[in-house]
């Protein structure tokens, strides 16, 4: 480096001629375009714009200029300095995105590989459709209700008007409890969730409004169409003035929330001791929505092609059966139905035999997922 | 019960044309379960006609015996000569009068007959049994007819072989449907036209001269109706339209008298018992039996009597069991044909004494079910009258003039209700016009004009309180005609949190990998057995059930592992290996000592001490959750090697329970059967134990035959939600640097690490943010039988950045703390 001198001609400056700095400037950029890839091009940053470049070096030569020459030179040096920067920058970004689109196609893999490598689970078809009824019932203002599922006589008979010795009581397949050298245990498998029915209404002034949905067992064997342990559904609603329409309402409201707008009910009388009037309940065919009637060239395995589907029993609260909860019969009324679900599962999944729903085969269950 | 359409029509004049499918129809919208129509004779083409069996010819040289006769079938064949038919059948003589076919004809089942070469000789169609006629199944012998009938007679008309049949499935209520009358009623009712009442005869009054009858018990026994025939001629049997009524309605031909009193008990619903009265001593009773008395009933079963049982005495003692089945030594003889005098007893028993006796000697009959459904009071000497008629007329009898009736008084049962209580309960209008004539029409008397008065009719019991009146004109009136409104009731509170709990339960084990199953919750002593519980384990004690699917599995579950295992072994064996199931649901455990529940009434609401007592008689019926799993939990694969399902998978499932009630389990070691020794945790909430997990005892894998490692975990979900407590409080979440810190302690193999962790947390005090245990050594560096934790601590406060000596502190305190309680050094130090 020269030192501050004040006699000199500053053209004598060797390295801060224009041409030379010119000269600096064009080597710097065709370096930088030389250079062919981001490896080359650092060394290429480091020799011409690092603080041993020439231009680097030439800058500070300015400092040794006389005042009135400094501005020229600086400005010359300055703008080739520029140039270089952009020409860098633009390289620099130019063999950036080579790369990265070379690293992008390097890394490229196959996403069609399969990844279980945690399977899934699921929750059984009929929890799922138990919670979906009762979410239907919930949103009108209906409380789920739950109870034992070995229950008192009186509780699944007595109190729902089957008196002892009745034949009714037999239409009910009960499984029996047994007590050390007792013949009669008072004590049952619940046949139904109707005891649960009876603990709401005793636990409560009406109006009662509740779902109860649970396990309850007959003395049936497995087959494809039956099965000892089910899920029932049923439903109690003991307010005033409640009617027959309100209960033919509130069924038909139910089989359009589950299978769709359009569903009906019809009701066919029927006997049953805790409810009267009592009856059958039926929907529309799900499967066929009744078209197969009188139309041999389209049979319909779910309803034998007389376009509606048993669905269990409904009716009036038989006003006994208030009596015995201490329910004023002259002051309320009400109605209730019941229906096990694993029949409605089977037509709304299209499902051929009980046994898959029984035997937790995980084939079976997983497609059903959380909800159905 | 089976109603013959044919016998329908002798009630009411149903339009012409009306098939069976109609009145199903009609029937099934006024509430009786028609189940089917059988259409009798169903392809059934003649010619059909009577034949005379001329000559037989025994064939001989086959297989087995082959007749070849000749049998006038009269102007049948157009010719007139006798035809030619090879039969199979031995049961007939020469003379007999049978059934033919002719060719041209059809049999039911498309079976055509044509003349047709076979066993040596040409066979020009065939003498027909019942079940080929489809009469029956009975025997495969032909039928041979009564001589009276002409050769060459149509045979289809004579046995009225075409015909439909409602079969009906009589609800408890509708007793009086048990009969061709009740159904006629009904039927005569949905069509809106006239009923002939069979029951409408002209009866005589009761004297004195009748057979002797003793009612002790007028509430057993409200009417014994009493009648004598005498010149029975013993050979007379029963005419075939008695025998084809029978038949058709699914009961088979005995003997004549046997028949008619069967007969009009279909016809009337009133059953009858006939007694030969040569072999009845004295007057006819009817009282309780003595306990212990003993009667050989007509099943020739000897049954040892109850003293609740009503029963029917001659001077010997009991002669029948009241409404259910008579006695051996006074049946009529049927075999013998030696009875010619006959005492007709026609009786009203109460349904509940019929319906206990039945039971208690499991012996049901076509009596029983009708008295213990209620017949009609007022139709026993109707029904003896039929009888006597009947047997006048087919067997030849004589009525004696005695008439015994023995009568408990009673008023007719009447029903007030106000003349809109239909609409109210149906919540439509129907009008008391309508009302009326619907309650009239079912036989009441009605009066009376807002508040009705309505005397129900003597053949319906069932008829009882107002609503009972209200669905007779509703159903009437047709269901189908019901408006549909739907009721507003008060908003709701959604689910319990108890509910919630459930289905986060069920969705988080879902999520997990899990797949819920539903097994049957029965078990038995081999289900323990398996599961190496210990003799007197208390989870051997079930709730056992009288009558069981299966005399292997008499109990109730009292875990959910036995359903739950033996899912997972069925999964395996169709080829599953990477399992993972779940269930929740009610296990069952008595005590033993539970009491009999107190026997209630149901005409009040019982008191709070009454249901206690009532649910004392329970047992305890918590809900479990419990997984099972074996095989991979996660699979090899292009990813890696994967891992197997283990003990730790088990216990993180019980904290994947917990945290949705935002619980902490407290894990220890345990030994606890089903599971292995050294591979099972206690899991606690607080101090309160809520189950276990961990990998099952080797043993029980074997005994069970379950994959190698299978591993389990139960809770007691009902304590879960119990100690859930209120909405999470939010932490506070500082924004201030954090400071790590890791250390590594060394300590006797045996410390637990919940035991390490415990007292790291305690001692680093309110500045531990996390902590995290992320290695496990064990080696020769640390000696035998010594163990090294590597633990993560993270430490941060929530209003200033931590100096490096303060989160040191912290750790130092935290180590600290740890070597006080379980002997822990600081590994390197
Ligand atoms: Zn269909």
């Amino acid at each position: 480096m020269s030192a501050p001198n004040k006699s000199y001609d500053p053209v004598e400056v060797e390295a801060l001629k224009p041409e030379e700095i010119e000269r600096m400037r064009d080597e710097a950029v065709a370096a930088i375009a030389a250079a062919s890839d981001l490896e080359a091009l650092r060394e290429v940053k480091v020799a011409h714009t690092g603080d041993r470049s020439p231009l680097a070096l030439a800058n500070r030569e300015i400092g040794a200029l006389p005042p009135h020459a400094k501005a020229d030179a600086g400005k010359r040096v300055g703008q080739a300095r520029g140039a270089v920067n952009k020409a860098l920058k633009a390289r620099q970004e130019e063999l950036e995105a080579e790369r990265d689109a070379r690293v992008l196609v390097e890394e490229a893999v196959d996403v069609t590989l399969p990844y279980d490598r945690r399977p899934a689970g699921a929750r059984h078809p009929m929890t799922a459709f138990a919670d979906r009824i009762a979410d239907v019932f919930t949103a009108l203002g209906y409380r789920v209700a739950e109870g034992p599922e070995v229950e008192t006589e009186w509780f699944n008979f007595d109190a729902l008007n089957f008196p002892p010795d009745h034949p009714a009581r037999e239409m009910q397949d009960t499984f029996f409890v047994e007590r050390d050298g007792v013949a009669e245990s008072g004590v049952v498998l619940r046949t139904h969730t109707s005891p649960v029915q009876i603990r709401s209404l005793i636990g409560q002034e009406p109006p009662v409004y509740v779902i109860c949905p649970g396990r309850v067992y007959r003395t049936d064997e497995l087959d494809a169409t039956h099965t000892p342990v089910f899920t029932q559904v049923e439903l109690l609603a003991v307010d005033e003035g409640l009617t027959m329409a309100d209960l033919k309402g509130t069924l038909d409201h139910m089989v359009q929330a589950l299978f769709g707008e359009g569903m009906r009910t019809r009701l066919r009388p029927n006997f049953f001791p805790f409810t009267e009037p009592s009856a059958e309940m039926d929907m529309v065919c799900y499967v066929c929505r009744g078209e197969s009637v009188g139309n041999p060239d389209r049979p319909c395995r779910t309803c034998s092609s007389e376009g509606w589907i048993e669905l269990g029993g409904c009716g009036m609260v038989n006003p006994r059966v208030l009596t015995a909860c201490g329910v004023d019969p002259g002051k309320y009324s009400g109605f209730a139905f019941g229906f096990g679900i694993e029949r409605m599962l089977m037509f709304r999944h299209d499902i051929e035999d009980m046994r898959d729903i029984v035997e937790g085969d995980v084939r079976f269950t997983l497609p059903f997922g959380m909800e159905i | 019960m089976r109603a013959p359409l044919s016998w329908l029509r002798e009630y009411v004049d149903l339009p012409a044309g009306t098939t069976g499918s109609d009145v199903q129809e009609r029937l099934v919208a006024a509430g009786l379960e028609v189940e089917r129509v059988e259409r009798l004779g169903a392809g059934l083409v003649g010619p059909l006609v009577v034949g005379e069996v001329l000559a037989i010819e025994e064939l001989s040289g086959f297989k087995k015996p082959i007749r070849f006769c000749q049998v006038d079938v009269g102007k049948a064949n157009g010719s007139g000569e006798p035809q030619n038919i090879v039969c199979g059948a031995t049961n007939f003589r020469v003379g007999d009068k049978v059934v033919v076919i002719l060719p041209g004809g059809v049999l039911p089942g498309d079976f055509r007959i044509s003349a047709r070469k076979t066993y040596g000789k040409t066979s020009e169609g065939m003498i027909c049994s019942a079940r080929e006629l489809g009469m029956g199944d009975d025997h495969d012998g032909i039928i041979v007819l009564p001589p009276e009938h002409e050769a060459g007679t149509d045979a289809i008309e004579l046995l009225e072989l075409v015909d439909e049949v409602l079969d009906i499935a009589v609800t408890p209520d509708r007793g009086y449907c048990l009969s061709m009358r009740g159904i006629a009623r009904e039927t005569a009712t949905a069509y809106g036209l006239p009923l002939r009442d069979p029951a409408l005869l002209d009866v005589p009054t009761p004297n004195a001269h009748g057979y002797p009858v003793e009612v002790a018990d007028p509430i057993g026994c409200t009417r014994f109706t009493a009648r004598t025939v005498t010149n029975v001629n013993p050979d007379a049997v029963s005419p075939l339209w008695l025998q084809r009524r029978l038949q058709k309605a699914g009961m088979r031909p005995i003997s004549l008298a046997v028949d008619i009193t069967n007969y009009v008990m279909l016809e009337l619903g009133q059953p009858l018992h006939a007694y030969d009265r040569s072999r009845v001593k004295g007057t006819i009773g009817v009282r309780r039996a003595a306990r212990g008395e003993k009667l050989t009933t007509l099943d020739g079963t000897q049954r040892t009597l109850d003293a609740e049982d009503l029963v029917i005495t001659d001077d010997s003692g009991p002669i029948g069991l009241a409404g259910v089945m008579g006695g051996a030594h006074t049946e009529i003889d049927d075999t013998g044909a030696t009875t010619t005098e006959i005492v007709i007893e026609a009786a009203h028993f109460d349904p509940v004494a019929v319906a206990r006796t039945s039971r208690r000697h499991k012996l049901s009959s076509e009596a029983a079910k009708r008295f213990e459904r209620g017949t009609d009071p007022l139709t026993t000497s109707a029904a003896a009258q039929r009888t006597v008629d009947l047997l006048v007329l087919l067997a030849g009898g004589t009525a004696e003039a005695g008439v015994t009736e023995v009568i408990t008084p009673s008023a007719p049962h009447t029903i007030a209700i106000p003349a809109d209580h239909p609409d109210r309960v149906a919540g439509t209008s129907y009008g008391r016009e309508t009302v009326v004539r619907r309650l009239q029409q079912v036989g009441c008397d009605v009066y009376g004009s807002d508040e009705l008065v309505v005397t129900v009719p003597s053949w319906r019991p069932d008829l009882r309180d107002p609503n009972d009146l209200a669905e007779e004109v509703i159903r009437l009136e047709g269901y189908e005609n019901l408006p549909s409104t739907l009721p507003k009731p008060p908003s709701g509170h959604g689910l319990t949190e108890g509910q919630l709990l459930r289905r986060r339960v069920g969705r988080a084990l879902a999520a997990a990998g899990y797949v819920e199953v539903q097994a049957y919750p029965f078990v038995g002593e081999a289900s323990f057995d398996q599961l190496a519980l210990d003799k007197d384990d208390p989870r051997r004690r079930t709730v056992r059930l009288v009558n069981p699917l299966s005399d292997e599995e008499p109990g109730l579950r009292t875990t959910l592992l036995p359903g739950l295992l033996a899912t997972l072994r069925r999964n395996e064996g169709r080829g599953a290996h990477d399992l993972a199931l779940f269930e929740t649901g009610l296990v069952f455990l008595p005590t033993g000592d539970e009491p009999l529940p107190p026997k209630l009434p149901v005409d009040r609401r019982p008191t709070a001490e009454e249901i206690a007592a009532l649910d004392a008689a329970l047992p305890h019926q918590p809900r479990h959750v419990a997984v099972v799993l074996a095989g991979s939990r996660e699979p090899a694969g292009w990813w890696g090697k994967g891992y197997g399902a283990s003990w730790a998978d088990a216990v993180e499932a019980a904290r994947t329970v917990a945290r949705e009630a935002d619980l902490e389990l407290t894990v220890r070691q345990a030994q606890f059967a089903p599971w292995h020794p050294g591979r099972c945790a206690a899991l606690h909430v607080g101090d309160q134990l809520v189950g276990h997990a961990g990998e099952l005892h080797p043993r029980v894998i074997k005994a069970m035959s379950l994959p190698e490692r299978t591993s389990a975990m139960e809770l007691d979900l009902d304590l879960v939600e119990r100690a859930k407590g209120g909405p999470l409080r939010a932490p506070r979440v500082s924004t201030f640097p954090v400071a790590t810190q890791d250390v590594a302690l060394v300590m006797d193999a045996g410390v637990a690490a919940a035991e390490v962790e415990a007292a790291l947390r305690d001692g680093a005090g309110e500045l531990l943010e996390s902590l995290r245990l992320f290695d496990v050594f064990t080696g020769e560096q640390i000696g035998e039988g010594r163990k090294s934790l590597a633990y993560a601590l993270r430490f941060r406060a929530p209003d200033r950045t931590l100096t490096a000596e303060e989160a040191s502190a912290a750790r130092d305190a935290a180590v600290e703390r740890a070597a006080e309680r379980t002997g822990a050094v600081l590994r390197g130090v």
